[in-house]
Order: structure tokens, then sequence, then C-alpha cells
């Protein structure tokens, strides 16, 4: 069977403009001075692992590693400069505080909305509205607009929606620390009953702890490299080692 | 990398497209008391102030001003809401595109058709006019759909260009208003053709909304139908937009993540 993530020999390289231009004046100003200098900025270099289906896998690292160029190839917003990237399933991603939601709309309108750019139809969002509104627990807030909305109601609201239609694949990008401990346990339940039917997780954080309770494997990225693949327990101590040498 | 990209099936595109087109439409109206009917009400408002503008300043001789006022006007007003409400749709959906795989273009595409159906509301001011003046109904009228198909390609295609061009350079947007004013005078919305010297005129008649607007006053207000080059300039006009569009927009979304 194939891999559900597949990355070989990925290479990100971003084209960092030494000054930013952003207005035409300025860019033909630079042009007419030869003035518009790049200079290359490798955000990945040669990276390649793959994940198994239904394995729960950390990528670990600290700012700047590579990490979230890493998410937004395999969420397929960019496409890397040099390589492979091969997924074969649905995502769901756990994304930021908001994105995605419409503020002026009502909670109901924004999980039609918000399932719909996740990709998925109207009749299935039919389907899981009742078990969305009961999980992120707004039924009192159901028509009222999101703006008035503290940011732990998005949050349950946005893990709601994200988790309720089932998808291959789920990404997390440290967010579990949002909501209230009751909501945050509810949420780690979640996922925990996700894993065990099969869904493949993919973690991002800083906290070595929260790894080795949910996932078995880790991967330590560092300016752009793999320093190590393995158990994240091995994983984890290596890196904190590492960290508190530097 | 195709497969999540082939995971839009055309069930899940009319969906998106759904979604994003009401929450356009909710939005718009949202918190007034007149809600839907600011739709119908507007364009005969607007038409009844250039009406006493243009009937005591300056003096056009045209046969059922109101009519030809509010013909030009809608078709316009659609023109320049509809790309200007594009024009922002990449930069405003800006962390989306950061976090999620979304076909890009059914942000302007999107805004395009929510302009469209307000458009379509304010046919109704149309047809209240067309009952006031007591003109006569031809059967041209039944075409009155096809020059608007033609001005949403057009609008389409304007649409995927300006947003894509103002990802790069913000200047567009600043740009853009300044265009839409200059188009604006460019087009015989309130006065007629005729009244421009016969150079100017020439110019005109290459604007695509002058071509569009006039077959539309053409099968409404006038009765006639249109000759086949004006129906043939103006399927022209709006396939070339279109595929502009559509190829710049193509070739500047992969940099997209970059500037938004």
């Amino acid at each position: 069977m194939r891999s559900i993530i597949d990355i070989r020999d990925v290479s990100m390289c971003f084209r960092k403009e030494n000054e930013k231009t952003d207005t035409l004046k300025e860019f033909f100003v630079k042009l007419v001075q030869r003035r518009l200098r790049y200079s290359e900025f490798r955000a990945l270099n040669h990276v390649s692992f793959s994940i198994e289906r239904g394995e729960a896998v950390a990528l670990i690292g600290v700012n700047g590693s590579g990490k979230s160029t890493m998410l937004k190839l395999i969420a397929g917003v960019m496409d890397p400069t040099q390589g492979d990237v091969e997924v074969n399933g649905t995502i769901a991603p756990l994304i930021e505080l908001g994105a995605g939601f419409d503020v002026d709309l009502t909670a109901r309108e924004n999980i039609f909305l918000n399932g719909a750019l996740l990709g998925h139809n109207r009749r299935q969002m039919q389907k899981n509205f009742d078990k969305i509104v009961d999980f992120a627990e707004l039924w009192d807030f159901i028509d009222a607009p999101i703006r008035s909305f503290s940011s732990g109601m998005i949050a349950r609201l946005g893990f709601a929606i994200a988790t309720e239609v089932q998808a291959d694949i789920l990404v997390v990008d440290e967010i579990l620390s949002v909501g209230d401990f009751n909501f945050a346990q509810k949420c780690h339940r979640r996922m925990e009953k996700m894993l065990s039917e099969g869904t493949t997780l993919l973690f991002v954080s800083h906290n070595t702890d929260q790894v080795k309770e949910l996932c078995p494997r880790a991967i330590w990225l560092d300016h752009g490299n793999v320093m190590r693949d393995g158990p994240s327990a091995e994983v984890c101590d290596i890196y904190l080692e590492q960290k508190a040498q530097a | 990398m195709a497969s999540r990209r082939e995971q839009y099936t055309a069930d899940k595109f009319i969906s998106l497209f759904g979604e994003l087109v009401k929450r356009d439409l909710r939005k718009k109206y949202r918190r007034s008391v007149l809600g839907y009917f600011w739709s119908l009400l507007n364009p005969l408002l607007m038409m009844t102030v250039m009406m006493v503008v243009f009937s005591y300043m300056f003096r056009f001789e045209i046969e059922n001003y109101p009519l030809y006022l509010i013909c030009g006007q809608t078709m316009f007003n659609f023109f320049n809401e509809s790309t200007n409400m594009s024009l922002y749709s990449i930069i405003d959906n800006g962390i989306l595109l950061k976090k999620i795989y979304v076909p890009k273009y059914v942000f302007p595409i999107s805004r395009v058709l929510s302009c469209f159906v307000t458009m379509s509301f304010s046919l109704v001011a149309i047809l209240i006019v067309m009952l006031f003046t007591r003109v006569t109904f031809h059967f041209t009228i039944l075409l009155f759909w096809a020059p608007m198909l033609y001005l949403l390609v057009f609008c389409c295609g304007m649409g995927l260009l300006v947003s894509s061009m103002a990802v790069r350079f913000r200047d567009v947007i600043h740009l853009y208003s300044v265009l839409t004013m200059l188009w604006m005078y460019a087009t015989p919305v309130f006065y007629p053709i005729e009244a421009v010297p016969p150079q100017v005129a020439q110019l005109i008649r290459l604007n695509p909304m002058y071509v569009f607007i006039t077959l539309f006053r053409e099968l409404l207000l006038y009765g006639r139908m249109p000759g086949p080059g004006l129906w043939l300039a103006g399927a022209g006009m709006a396939a070339l937009v279109f595929g502009l569009g559509a190829l710049v927009f193509s070739k500047l979304q992969k940099s997209f993540i970059y500037y938004i």
C-alpha cells in the first residue's frame, strides 16, 4: 500500500528580496538602478520521509527550522523548489484561530462556509451539523454573528468543524492549548479516538511532553535538515539535550 | 501532488461557490431594514438623481431618457462593483490561502457571481421603468440575457486580471479606481454617442462596455435586433478579456503565497 504522505528529497528555496518591493514605482526604480538583488534562503534541504496510514507523527524543532514550510507543502498551498510531495488522502487542517471564518456571519453560516472551504459539500455538512454544534457546545449562540464570540468559542467551533467530518489526515499546528481545561481534555479525547479509528495525525509543536503523549514517532527538523527521525521519546530527549547545550 | 487538487469534484465546487456567493449577499444587506429591497430601490434612486441632473443641467436629446439611463447604469454598475470587489478578493483571503489548499480563482469569480445575482434583482427596476414609461414590448426583449451573459464573462476576466495583479503590486488598487472613473466617462451611460466628436466616437466603439450596453438598449429600449457585427464584437471582446484574465491569473497564482 502507498504511504499516505510521501516526501521525497524535498528542498524549498525562498527568494528573499533584500529590500521589500511592494509598489510598482519601487520595482521600476530598482530595476533601472539594478538594485533588484535577491538572496536565497533555503527553508528545507533535501528532506525525505514518509508517513504510513494511521501513524501519529510529530514535527519538532525551534522557530525557523522549516516546520511550517513543511506543513504548507503538505497542505498544497506551496510547491517545492525541488523534489516531490505526495499526499494520498484528504486533509483536515486545524488552522489558525479565525482563518476561514467570517466574523459578520453567524455560527450556523460559518459552519457551512468553513466546511465548503475545507472541501466538503453541503450535504455532508448538513449531516454533521448537529454533531458539530453539540461538540462545540454552541447551541445557545448558533444564530449570533461570531464577531461577538470569545476566542475560546471560535477555537471550539474551528476544532469541531475540522474534526467532525472524517478526513484521512489531521494536521494540528499547536492549538491544543486553546480553550479552557475541560475543552482541551475533550479535544484530546477526540484526537485519540480519531487515531484509534485510523486517522493519520501530523502534529507540530515545541511542547515535547504533548508530543510524547500523542505521537509514537517524531521528526526533528533543524535549519531545514532532518536531524533525527524515530521513536518520539528518543528524538525528544536528544532534541532537548541539544537545546540545553545551545 | 495532484491528489488533493483532484478532490475538488463538481458537487464540492458548487457547494464552495454557493457558500461564497451566499456570504457576499448576506453581508451586503445585513442589518439594513430594507435588505434586498435596496437592490431594486438603489438603481431607481440613482436613475432619478441622474435624470434630474441631466434634464436641467446638460440636456441630451434622447427618447425615453429614464430607460436609456437605467439600462446603461445597471450594466456599468455591475462592471464597477464586481471588478472592484474582485480586486481585493485574493488579498482578503490571504490568511486562508496560506493555510489550506483552495482553488484560488474561486474568490474573484464568486464575487463577480454575487454581484450578478444583485444585478438580477435590479432587472425588476428596469421592468418598472419600462412599465412606467409605457415602452412598447417587442419580442427582442426575450434576448435580454445575452448581453448580460457577455458582460458576466467579461467581468470574470477583468476580475481575474485585477485580483491577481493587485497581489503583486498594491498600486493596482489605487490605479484601478482612476481607471474605472475614466472608463465610466468613456462609456455612453448618460450621454448619447452622437454627442462626442466623431474621432472620439470611433474610440468609444472599441470600448467593450459600449458594445454590451448598446446590445442591451437595442433589445430593451428600441426593440431592434442588433446586427451580427455587434453580437460578434461583444462575444469576441468578452472571450478575449476572459482569456487574458485567466492567463495572467494562472501565471501569477503560484507566487501569491509570497505576497499575501
